[in-house]
């Protein structure tokens, strides 16, 4: 089972430029670890020690998996997974 | 150069000035510079000195976006009392190379200020960048 991974700008340097990848793995753990195997470095970036990045979003669809089953969440034929870094900042107090 | 309308540059203000005193944060859906769609987004920090767009209206903006064939063109934020200009959290919390950074300033809450900059650090998690501001074109609103 395929899963399409959509790779943020800031990552496409461990794709080779690609927008989108292409991994196999029934959960979304288990599609980060084959996709590091592919493009090394990769799973690096968004997690750490075990865990997603604080700054990291991955998405199954539209959902966030903090709010399912994090990096054991189940993956479905045709599901989408997307990896969007956090949009934050903030001025000077 | 970015294009945004009159009525657009109007909504983000009415956004930071109703969001007051925390920052507000939002999304400018559009194509090659001209803005076509303001997405106001939740800010998950709720702070007066800190912004974070909700993760969750972040995959639904994307989504949208892509449906409707349109690009990232920027993301706005507000500074409550600093100006218009990117912060080094902003620097350094700034993941998105492709988009510009609209910041409005309300430090003179009777005059808001808009500027646009591009952020560009040689790797994602580099505390520091360069930051060029890209000047901003305000058209009249559509008939």
């Amino acid at each position: 089972m395929a899963i399409e991974v959509r790779v943020p700008t800031v990552l496409r340097q461990y794709t080779g430029g690609e927008k989108a990848v292409y991994a196999q793995g029934a959960t979304v753990g288990a599609v980060l670890d084959e996709l590091d195997r592919r493009h090394p470095g990769f799973k690096g970036q968004v997690l750490d020690d075990g865990q997603v990045r604080k700054f990291v979003n991955i998405y199954v669809n539209d959902e966030d998996i903090r709010y399912l089953g994090k990096l054991e969440t189940l993956l479905q034929e045709g599901d989408v997974l997307s990896i969007l870094p956090a949009v934050a900042g903030g001025g000077v107090a | 150069m970015v294009k945004l309308t009159a009525a657009q540059r109007q909504d983000i203000f009415a956004h930071a000035l109703e969001g007051r005193p925390n920052e507000v944060c939002g999304l400018l859906g559009g194509r090659e510079g001209r803005v076509h769609k303001v997405y106001r987004t939740r800010n998950k920090a709720n702070s007066p000195v800190r912004y974070e767009i909700e993760p969750q209206d972040l995959i639904r903006c994307h989504l949208e976006l892509e449906a409707n064939d349109m690009e990232l063109v920027g993301i706005y934020h507000s500074h409550v009392f600093s100006e218009a200009y990117p912060s080094n959290t902003d620097v350094r919390l700034a993941y998105y190379p492709d988009a510009l950074y609209l910041l409005v300033s309300l430090m003179d809450d009777g005059n808001p200020i808009l500027r646009a900059f591009r952020i560009l650090k040689a790797q994602p998690t580099d505390e520091r960048g360069e930051i060029a501001e890209v000047p901003i074109e305000v058209e009249a609103a559509e008939l």
